[in-house]
């Protein structure tokens, strides 16, 4: 950020108010105009970037010039009947799979083809379709493996005597951190479990929960009530939007459209590989093609 | 909530009763060693000193093969391989010179550069991990199936590389130096235990052990032995700690976490591959190393060391070490490479040798004159199993590798996690109790830990 | 495309291109070693420090290529074999059998005990069948080759036979408690399964013919080599056995010779593969098998008997893998209780060059692996032969681990 050094978590989020949005924000009530001024002229008010997203496998094209941008500090939903691309744009964007074609802008820079932890790194970290617990540690593991660059992951200063002590200290704060974050989740009581032995609830709950703590600036959620019971989702949403008001931007995969229409300020459509429609979430509703692309048809774009 | 069979409950608090666990199963074999030695009156010291050397051989076999596959998830079964690269680099290193072209010793001219042994093991080692990398840099991102096929096919690469014969032997600024093609080579440095006491400045004390030594038995090689069996304690002991201090670590809790989901930890930050080619690259020095300690004083005498020991039946012995220990936990490690040592390895040895004194036959006589044939035959025409059973007795020493066949199968069918039980260990420098708050009730207070900015 | 995918491309650019530059060059300078080596040419090239040095070329006689040659393709049509039923079970149950090398060895013994068998006392009944059993008879004596009389014929192709029945026998058998218990469990426990069955059959193989260990003139492995049959001219065996027909090309610098055990196994080969294409290409099973390697769920779930289909696999894998056994034993003449996990690594190697689950993977892997570890002799010592086939394994892995065949999953 040039002329004025914002940092995300308060004030980006009152930046992010979409000139097109008619919709109210309960955190837009606090804006102060400067700040709003400023934001819709620095780029990185428009943290994720995604341009001419191309990927074939072999014949099939799954993603198919994909364009849209996710906005600091926002909710943004991205649907789409099966087999629209949406995994596969996901995929391509945290760097797990390396798009045929297109450039992905992460804060102004181009991550396209970057590996998975080069882009974690950076500050755009994911969950997964099913939870990728690792089943045979701790939770109390799962979530100390979280933060990035601890002292200890090198092999040497966790080994050295005269190292080992920083190494402890760091450890330290990073429980700390662990267990307010256990807290945080209500998931204190199933600390010393082992992972494996979670419930399909809780192991999302534990996925968020460590993906957070790689302190990322935006979180891409694939499918995160997917298999969820009723009350486990109304608190996951919940927790969603406390972190949403904490400054987290989330971009979320899901299938579900009502859920992601009664949560989410805006709403990318994708169909056939493409980006049908984007906008809030009266837009798409206003949209036919949408529901056109959902009943099977073929839809003109 | 639900336990799955294959993930335990819960952690159980264990951590500084760990190594009282494993004195108490060495205590358990040494004492049964002991009175079925005495009662066949088999001297006890060479009965221990060999139990020892086995033990601790195994163990610190199964520790270097736990940081691949227990904790990372690395499938290597070339573990013999980076052994042999360890002991014939070292064997190279520290050799006495022999000038080339003159030479004309017995059992080829070759000879070492004539470094220090501890020089000569440190080099085994580092070149047993410049290999390792070699092998890592492309096969590491290979599916675990695949590695272990290119692991096993590169420890045969280098077996028969070894026996050939065209590098047998070349020169080296003026030294004939080589690795002995189809002959091997002998280990013809001195005794290792004088050599290693003296680099630790304990030359004194090894001077008091062997006139002590000589005194008791009336041999001085008694206190090779028994200088040899400390020495490989000391390891044990070593590569035990230093293992647990890489795996109570935050680079340890990669590893594990590497071996769980690879792509999962990938999408968290960390460079994967990057701790894999040093996890792999540590490892396989710790196997070179292991290779030069495994192969030197043979029994009390030099050692010597020949291609055909370095088939892969070896390193199969190292798995079925491991996976009775348990993968994943250095305490299950240690105390199932002295159970394997001790039962599996050693065990039909010793049997037979009690057997023999009790019995006051001579079974391996019996060996030599009786055929498989032999041994059938009078259960065609009498119904005599008796041949039968003596002739399989006899063979027990052979069919050890195929009832460590029969064991790995039982093992993977009944307790995948090992004999001794689900024995992880937490991978962490603290305790993971949770640590004293200041107040109660402040839950934003989480979020903010993720959100910081710098 | 352009700047966007300039990352990725620049990261390979540093790892593999080099490395795969590295082969094409290596792979240049062999073929152009061996036409220079063909004409008997040298490179001298005078290096400043080193004096004239020879960097390429020598003598490779024509014969002693094409018999190289020869035997390349022979061995390859062995490894072929024995490949296609490891494909199969590799892509049908999910993982890499190690035990697979040691059926291999249990078709080569119980074939040719049955050859000793039936040659020995339906002939000369100077021998008890013990003695024959545990093949301590010199085959020679027992005139057991191919062109040595209808007797002979009889008792290798009643080997040949059993070697197939017996080995679906025992693979069948480990199938049933070994590998069906744990049948969903990870490919990797598996193959530590397998490891534990190789151990096993090996040692039990040993525990009954390996009786020479305990001879005292015992000196070299050869003593492990209990079977011996008729075969090359410069076979021992041969010396005293009778006569095996061979043709001889004499219009090339010299001569090259193959005899009937040679012809044998190219058509037993051969036949073979045939007959496997078709009954994979028309029947159900074949079908049934393609779909199972796809997706084992979804294959349950529309109905397919996934067991009896595992069972096929065996049966068809297990019988294919014994005949090769036996045909080494024709081949070579002899066959030791270690050979066999020897020769698994190539096997694999084969494997894995063709495509994991293609069956012409498996053929056309292993006549490329046979002929580069027979070929390989021609630049390199013949000790290093088979450490030379092993290393262009692990070169195909590394460079392209889908195999040459990928995607033709047991077609």
């Amino acid at each position: 950020m040039s002329d004025t050094d914002i940092d995300p978590p308060e004030e980006a989020v009152q930046a992010n108010v979409p000139e097109d949005a008619d919709v109210d924000y309960e955190e837009a009530e606090t804006q102060d105009s400067a700040a709003e001024e400023a934001a819709k002229h620095v780029p990185e008010a428009i943290p994720l970037q995604v341009e001419n997203l191309t990927k074939r496998f072999g014949g099939l094209t799954a993603v198919d010039g994909a364009s849209f941008e996710v906005e600091q500090g926002s909710l943004t939903g991205l649907i789409g009947p099966n087999g629209a691309g949406k995994s596969t744009t996901f995929n391509c964007v945290t760097g797990v799979l390396e798009p045929t074609a297109g450039t992905v802008r992460f804060n102004g820079e181009n991550i396209t083809g970057l590996a998975p932890h080069q882009i974690a790194d950076r500050g755009l970290a994911r969950t997964f379709q099913i939870a990728r617990e690792l089943g045979e540690m701790t939770v109390l593991e799962n979530l100390m493996l979280a933060p990035m660059h601890q002292r200890g992951e090198s092999l040497w200063r966790s080994v050295l005597p005269f190292t080992r002590g920083s190494v402890v200290e760091e450890e330290e704060e990073v429980l700390e951190d662990v267990w307010e974050t256990l807290d945080f989740f209500d998931i204190d009581h199933l600390a010393d479990e082992y992972a494996g032995n979670l419930s399909g609830g809780q192991r999302k709950l534990l996925e968020l929960a460590r993906v957070l703590l790689t302190d990322p600036d935006v979180l891409l959620l694939d499918e995160p009530f997917a298999g969820v019971n009723p009350s486990l989702e109304e608190r996951l949403l919940e927790h969603l939007h406390e972190l949403r008001e904490q400054g987290y931007t989330f971009l979320i995969v899901e299938h579900d459209m009502d859920l992601i229409m009664d949560n989410c300020e805006r709403v990318i459509v994708m169909h056939q590989g493409s980006v049908l429609t984007e906008g809030t979430p009266e837009d798409v509703k206003a949209d036919e093609r949408v529901l056109e692309a959902y009943l099977g048809g073929e839809v003109e774009t | 909530m639900s336990v799955s069979d294959r993930v335990p409950d819960r952690v159980s608090a264990v951590g500084s009763s760990d190594p009282a666990k494993i004195i108490g199963l060495l205590a358990v074999i040494y004492a049964v060693y002991l009175v079925l030695g005495s009662v066949a009156g088999i001297d006890p010291v060479s009965n221990m000193t060999s139990l020892t050397r086995w033990i601790g051989l195994f163990a610190i076999a199964a520790l270097a093969l736990n940081l691949h596959w227990g904790y990372t998830g690395l499938f290597n079964i070339g573990v013999i391989g980076f052994m042999g690269i360890g002991v014939y680099v070292a064997a190279i290193v520290s050799k006495d010179p022999v000038a080339a072209g003159g030479g004309g010793a017995v059992g080829g001219a070759t000879g070492g550069l004539g470094l220090p042994l501890p020089i000569g093991m440190l080099a085994g080692a580092v070149a047993a991990a410049l290999f390792g990398l070699l092998v890592a840099l492309p096969a590491l991102r290979l599916r675990a199936d695949y590695l272990a096929i290119v692991t096993v096919a590169v420890s045969e690469i280098f077996r028969l590389s070894v026996r050939n014969g065209n590098i047998a032997s070349f020169d080296v600024g003026g030294l004939s130096v080589g690795f002995g093609g189809g002959d091997g080579l002998q280990l013809d440095w001195g005794s290792e235990v004088e050599l290693l006491f003296d680099a630790l400045l304990l030359g004194g004390v090894y001077d008091s052990l062997t006139v002590a030594a000589e005194q008791v038995t009336g041999s001085p090689v008694t206190a090779d032995r028994i200088g040899y069996a400390l020495i490989l304690l000391a390891f044990m002991i070593g590569y035990y700690a230093l293992l647990q201090r890489m795996g109570n670590s935050p680079f340890g809790r990669v590893l594990k976490a590497i071996r769980e989901d690879e792509e999962a930890t990938n999408s968290l930050g960390k460079d994967t591959d990057r701790f894999k080619i040093v996890v792999f690259m540590i490892g396989c020095g710790l196997m070179g190393l292991l290779g030069v300690l495994w192969f030197m004083n043979a029994g009390g005498g030099g050692g010597s060391i020949n291609s055909t020991q370095f088939r892969p039946d070896t390193t199969f012995y190292i798995w079925v070490a491991l996976i009775i220990g348990g993968a994943g936990s250095n305490t299950g490690s240690v105390m199932g490479g002295a159970l394997f040592a001790a039962v599996l390895y050693r065990g039909p040895r010793f049997l037979q040798s009690v057997i023999d004194k009790l019995t006051e036959t001579d079974l391996g006589r019996f060996a030599r004159q009786t055929g498989f044939g032999e041994a059938m035959a009078p259960i065609a025409g009498s119904f005599d199993v008796i041949p039968l059973l003596l002739y399989t007795v006899t063979k027990l020493q052979s069919l050890q590798l195929l009832i460590m066949g029969l064991v790995i199968i039982y093992l993977m069918h009944n307790r995948p996690q090992g004999l001794l039980g689900h024995r992880k260990e937490q991978a962490a420098a603290i305790s993971l109790s949770r640590p004293d708050r200041r107040s109660d009730g402040d839950r934003a207070v989480a979020a903010d830990g993720g959100v910081e900015d710098e | 495309m352009g700047v966007a995918d300039g990352y990725r491309t620049r990261a390979e650019g540093l790892v593999e291109n080099p490395f795969n530059g590295l082969l094409v060059f290596i792979g240049l300078y062999l073929v152009a070693d061996l036409i220079l080596k063909l004409s008997g040419v040298d490179v001298v090239v005078n290096i400043p420090g080193l004096g004239a040095t020879k960097v390429m070329g020598g003598v490779e006689p024509l014969d002693s290529f094409l018999s190289k040659v020869i035997n390349g393709i022979l061995r390859g049509l062995i490894i072929g074999l024995a490949g296609i039923g490891l494909s199969m079970t590799y892509s049908i149950l999910g993982f890499a059998n190690f035990a697979h090398g040691d059926f291999i060895t249990v078709g080569a013994f119980i074939g040719a005990m049955t050859s000793y068998i039936v040659a020995g006392v339906v002939g000369a009944a100077t021998y008890d069948i013990g003695t024959l059993a545990l093949m301590k008879v010199e085959a020679s004596q027992l005139g057991l080759a191919i062109t040595g009389g209808s007797l002979a014929f009889a008792a290798i192709v009643l080997g040949l036979l059993v070697a197939g029945v017996g080995t679906i026998g025992v693979v069948l058998l480990v199938d049933r408690l070994a590998f069906e218990p744990i049948r969903d469990r990870s490919s990797v426990s598996l193959l530590i399964t397998s490891i534990g069955v190789a151990l096993v059959i090996r040692y039990l193989v040993n525990f009954i013919w390996g009786i020479e260990k305990f001879s005292t003139n015992a000196g070299s492995n050869s003593v492990w080599n209990v079977a011996v049959l008729g075969s090359n001219p410069e076979d021992r065996a041969l010396a005293e056995g009778p006569p095996t027909w061979e043709f001889v090309i004499t219009e090339l610098s010299g001569s090259i010779s193959a005899n009937a055990h040679d012809l044998a196994l190219l058509v037993i080969a051969v036949s073979l593969m045939l007959g496997v294409h078709v009954l994979l290409q028309t029947s159900k099973l074949g079908k049934a098998m393609r779909a199972m390697a796809d997706n084992k769920d979804l294959a349950r779930v529309t109905g397919i008997p996934t067991e009896r289909v595992i069972r096929f696999t065996w049966v068809l894998g297990g019988s294919l893998t014994g005949v090769a056994g036996y045909t080494w034993v024709l081949w070579r003449g002899t066959f030791g209780w270690f050979d066999g996990w020897l020769f698994l690594l190539l096997v694999f190697a084969a494997v894995i060059l063709g495509g994991i689950g293609s069956i012409y993977g498996a053929m056309a892997g292993g006549l490329i692996i046979g002929l580069a570890r027979d070929l390989s002799t021609v630049f390199i010592p013949s000790g290093l032969a088979k450490a030379s086939a092993f290393a262009l394994m692990i070169v195909v892995l590394v460079v392209k681990p889908s195999g040459l065949f990928a995607g033709r999953t047991t077609a």
